[in-house]
């Protein structure tokens, strides 16, 4: 017995045993590393940029430059003189101004007010150091030698900003009233958001695993419809319904639908999905005994509900109001449509970085916007996991007794959030096929001439279509393969670790900080995979990564479902691995995958957030044209793209439910 | 096994059927070996030798590490040092897919989407046979382990002696020097159990392939094994045939985890003589010096009864008459079938309770009932001495 408590005594001599590596082995770490380096290449590395950017600060160093002018022959020089002590002759530039970002450039002719590109005068710059640099038309020049320049060549000489590093642009951020209002805005809307959501997805979940209420199947269905619309779509039923011209607006009572009001009544609509799967699940998996349990103890109603229910379904509810929380301030398109004059930080980043091309602040703005992010994602990273292990394998499922006032009651909450849910639905439908709404409601196809229309036309839809295509498919291979190392690989310890933190990494990055990211990162001539910037391939790539959390935890929840030992099994029968998941785990595992295709196809179709910073003329998407014909005023057009984009993951819901009956009937005929 | 049995001893791997062997010469030669994780040392310093055409069973309780030592054999947790010898090739740090054996899981592992047969097909695939002669061998497997009519069934579809069986039939298809079985038995009902350890017997024992089977369950490993290594804390206690682990432990652990005891401390007296309680008994004393603590052990099938008998005299009255007799109260007993378990309680084994299995037989002839007072014996080459640590 004590034998244990020893401490181990190891032979003195001779090194840890290494396995020889098979053939497989080498194959294994060589696609471990193809897509760990994906992930690099498509996460770590942008963030990392977006980081360095903002703490970058962009300042001109006047005392860093020197000039010499000549007489009018060409060939005299005059006295050496600093930039710095000519602007402090002249007062050319304002302190102010000398701050600037990493795109700024000050022309050299500012300091010679008497600079004349047809005088024979000729001029001279250098550094003071090795880092001070201008361009001369478009040639970057370095350092301490002097260089001449002609009038007409001098004209074109522009200086340079130092860069440095430091928290200057976050001190800037919060001392603009405007920009630090934004925190406080989103972390209200995201609080109120959350709280809505999460009490009505509870009580239509409750309904749907504790009342016998009628129907079940069809509002399960109906409330999971807001997945597949883009956010932006319930931000332009809104306006529509409650807007300056909408139908309802005496609802309102004088208040305005733009601002407040109108985000959280989209954010509850684009959220509703995802909080009510969540607490559906949690409130799935209840065990009947504990029922029992309180009847036979004679606990009232009320007393079961809040001791067994509630603290069942308590995990599930922590984790539905982080995601709900988070979805709601990181989304970027229904505040850009129904927000108003009302500051949210996504929409900040847009701002920044489409309206006044201020970079360095826009990744300021995206380091603040990641930290509720990723503390949201801990916390509910922990919470997945303690209500595994509330899942008991001898759990007896709950079944409901009909209870005529309880089903009545959760049947009509069920219609009257499902009548919200359509009615939005609706609405855009009916906007999108009349000629001006409220006033002239006979029938057009006008609003679908998309390509009459800013925002990119057909070619926008088409567009989408085939990125939502090869999202799907160059996804599904991608996280599939991903998960498959993480899961089966032996040994490489450190490097699963590795790649499962990456792999789970993009669920804490909002998709306009991956946008953003991607920006600096791909769009710099310097990275030899510059060339993908403004292609379809980026916005694929950008896709793939932004979804590639869910998609990932599918894949290996299937996969952990596989016995463990079929790849010894394999080993001993001496097959290559690649026949092992060839034949056996992708088939086994082909409904997962169908999934996390349908998963990645839907919002692929659906989201702005990361792709709106990466599109170009040639790859315009219909999400981003919905985002641009209300941003124009074409409100009616963006409903009709809208819509389109709706019936388009419809169908494609519809396809991938006759394939997968197809293909599991030939594949599953096991089960 | 009433099913035909058409399959040759195949020759093992291809190396061992290459090289003469001496006779004497192990199959499989294990040699210091170590596996140590961060905090803990699952196998210390293990050496064993295996002769071919052996079955092995690695038996102990749960943590013990025979499932560490099988899958370090089979290259699919490598040890920390040491070195195993297959057919005289040194495989220690080969992969798995290199080495020559065949492996059956308490899972069994069968893949699902694929048939019986596929199944069994798998590891003959590939490996440049034709279509018709790999049917064939997979009809003979079939045959062999009596599933011939399943061919075309799924896993699922099959009860799980019969997946066990096709999980055995898919590890010997390649013809496998050694057989690894990794608790193939403990997932199933006792009845089918029982009569799956004499078809596993049967078919190994048929093709002479050596074979290491991890159990924790003694019964099954005394009615299959050739030798049994009992391990325990990651060291092997004792190695030895069925009867020599039964009749000799080496240790206590070995003796208590073997069958059951009566525990008792004991002091050795004087060369074949120990004193339990306040009383003498004969025992072998070896290894043992006068004066020593030990634990003495007995097993309850060991102990004879002798029946109320009127002239039993109180032993330490008359010393010389020292037969191992002693005087014992029946206090509860307990039926179970094929015997009777009986508690009693002794005054010269210090009033501590001894339990002892009696025949029904034995209760009937001798009329034993709880509340009498019956003499018992406690044979002297029964009893057995362990050291005991102060």
């Amino acid at each position: 017995m004590n034998m244990v408590l020893e401490a181990p005594h190891l032979p003195l001599i001779g090194k840890r045993l290494r396995q020889e590596a098979s053939r497989d082995d080498r194959i294994k770490l060589g696609f471990m590393a193809v897509i760990g380096f994906y992930l690099i290449i498509a996460l770590g590395a942008p963030l990392f940029v977006m980081l360095s950017k903002s703490f970058s600060t962009y300042r001109f160093d006047l005392a860093a430059f020197e000039f010499q002018v000549s007489d009018e022959t060409g060939a005299n020089w005059g006295p050496v003189v600093s930039a710095e002590a000519l602007n402090r002759e002249l007062g050319a530039v304002a302190d102010g101004e000398l701050s600037t970002n990493s795109d700024g450039r000050l022309a050299a002719t500012k300091f010679f007010p008497e600079f004349s590109f047809r005088s024979p005068v000729h001029y001279r710059i250098r550094g003071t150091t090795n880092e001070a640099a201008f361009l001369a038309g478009s040639t970057l020049e370095k350092g301490t030698e002097w260089r001449d320049y002609d009038s007409s060549e001098f004209r074109r000489v522009v200086l340079r900003p130092e860069r440095s590093l430091g928290v200057a642009n976050f001190v800037t951020y919060f001392s603009t009233p405007a920009l630090a209002q934004s925190i406080r805005n989103s972390v209200l809307m995201a609080a109120i958001s959350t709280v809505f959501t999460v009490a009505i997805a509870f009580a239509l979940a409750f309904g749907l695993t504790r009342s016998c209420m009628p129907l079940k199947g069809l509002f399960r269905g109906i409330l999971t419809i807001p997945i597949l619309v883009p956010s932006l779509l319930p931000g332009i039923a809104l306006v529509y319904l409650f807007g300056t011209q909408g139908v309802f607006k005496d609802w309102l009572l004088g208040y305005s639908i733009y601002g407040p009001i109108g985000i959280v009544i989209g954010s509850i609509f684009f959220t509703l999905p995802h909080a009510f799967l969540i607490i559906l699940t949690a409130l799935s998996v209840a065990d009947a005994r504990h029922y029992e349990a309180a009847a036979s103890l004679k606990a009232s109603k009320w007393r079961t509900f809040k001791t067994v229910t509630v603290p069942g379904a308590r995990f599930g509810l922590v984790s539905a109001a982080f995601v709900v929380f988070t979805l709601v301030i990181t989304d970027f398109g229904l505040p850009k449509v129904i927000g108003g004059q009302y500051g949210m930080l996504a929409v900040d980043i847009y701002k920044q970085v489409i309206g006044q091309q201020n970079f360095e602040m826009g990744a300021v703005v995206s380091v603040i916007l990641l930290v509720p992010a990723i503390l949201a994602f801990a916390v509910d990273r922990r919470m997945q996991k303690r209500q595994v292990a509330l899942l008991s394998a001898r759990a007896v499922p709950y079944a409901p007794k009909p209870n005529a006032r309880t089903d009545a009651l959760c049947f009509s909450f069920a219609c009257l959030v499902s009548l919200f849910i359509l009615g939005m639905i609706a609405m855009c439908q009916i906007a999108a096929v009349v000629k001006f709404w409220p006033y002239d409601l006979s029938l057009t196809t006008k609003n679908f001439a998309f390509d009459l229309m800013d925002g990119g036309g057909w070619a926008a839809y088409g567009n989408s279509i085939r990125l939502a295509m090869l999202t799907a498919l160059f996804g599904s291979i991608i996280v599939f393969a991903g998960a498959y190392m993480v899961e089966k690989a032996d040994g490489f310890r450190v490097g699963r670790g590795i790649f499962h933190f990456l792999a789970m990494m993009p669920m804490a990055v909002p998709g306009m900080v991956l946008g953003l990211a991607y920006i600096f990162f791909f769009n710099n001539p310097a990275n030899p995979l510059n060339a993908i910037y403004g292609t379809m391939t980026i916005l694929v790539v950008s896709t793939v990564t932004h979804f590639y959390t869910v998609a990932h935890l599918t894949a290996l929840t299937a996969l952990k479902q596989m016995d463990p030992e079929f790849e010894s099994v394999a080993a001993s029968l001496k097959q290559p691995f690649h026949r092992l998941f060839f034949r056996v785990t992708v088939p086994v595992c082909l409904p997962a995958i169908l999934n996390i295709a349908i998963y990645l196809f839907v919002n692929a179709m659906t989201t702005v957030s990361a792709v709106v910073f990466l599109y170009s003329t040639d790859t315009k998407l219909a999400s981003v044209a919905v985002l641009n014909m209300d941003d124009a005023g074409d409100i009616a057009p963006a409903a009709a793209m809208g819509i389109m984009i709706f019936y388009t993951n419809v169908a494609a819901k519809l396809i991938h439910a006759l394939i997968a009956r197809g293909l599991l009937k030939r594949t599953q005929a096991w089960r | 096994m009433r099913h035909a049995m058409s399959i040759e001893p195949t020759p093992t791997g291809s190396l061992a059927a290459d090289q003469p062997m001496a006779a004497t010469a192990p199959y499989l030669e294990i040699t210091g070996l170590w596996k140590s994780y961060a905090d803990f040392v699952a196998l210390r310093d293990i050496s064993l030798s295996i002769d071919k055409g052996e079955f092995i069973c690695f038996l102990g309780p749960s943590g013990c590490g025979k499932t560490t030592l099988l899958r370090a054999i089979a290259g699919l947790d490598l040890q920390s040092h040491g070195k195993i010898e297959q057919a005289g090739r040194n495989i220690s740090t080969l992969p798995a897919s290199r080495r020559d054996y065949g492996i059956v899981f308490q899972s069994y592992a069968l893949f699902p989407n694929l048939t019986i047969e596929q199944n069994i097909a798998f590891g003959l695939e590939n490996a440049g046979r034709s279509k018709t002669e790999i049917a064939a061998r997979v009809a003979e497997l079939l045959d062999t382990v009596g599933l011939a009519a399943q061919s075309k069934k799924y896993p699922a579809q099959l009860s799980g002696g019969q997946q066990q069986r096709i999980a055995l039939a898919r590890a010997i298809a390649i013809s496998p020097g050694l057989l690894l079985l990794d608790e193939p038995l403990s997932a199933l009902d006792a009845k089918v159990r029982v009569h799956l350890r004499h078809e596993i017997k049967a078919l190994q024992r048929k093709l002479g392939v050596t074979t290491i089977m991890v159990t924790h369950d003694q019964e099954e490993a005394l009615a299959m094994a050739d030798r049994i290594v009992v391990m325990n804390h990651g060291v092997i206690e004792q190695v030895g045939s069925p009867t020599e682990i039964y009749r000799h432990p080496a240790t206590l652990f070995v003796a208590d985890f073997i069958g059951e005891t009566n525990q008792f401390p004991a002091r050795v007296l004087a060369d074949g003589e120990i004193g339990i309680g306040h009383s003498a008994f004969r025992c072998a004393t070896e290894d043992f010096s006068a004066g020593q603590a030990a634990t003495a052990v007995v097993r309850p099938v060991d102990i004879i009864p002798h029946g109320a008998d009127a002239h039993a005299v109180n032993a330490v009255d008359r010393p010389a008459t020292l037969q191992n007799l002693i005087d014992a109260e029946v206090r509860e007993m307990e039926f179970l079938g094929m015997f009777w378990r009986t508690r009693l309680t002794a005054p010269r084994l210090g009033d501590r309770t001894l339990v002892a299995d009696f025949s029904v037989n034995a209760v009937r002839r001798l009329s034993i009932q709880t509340g009498g007072v019956i003499q018992v014996e406690i044979p002297r080459e029964r009893l057995l001495l362990f050291p005991r640590s102060a």
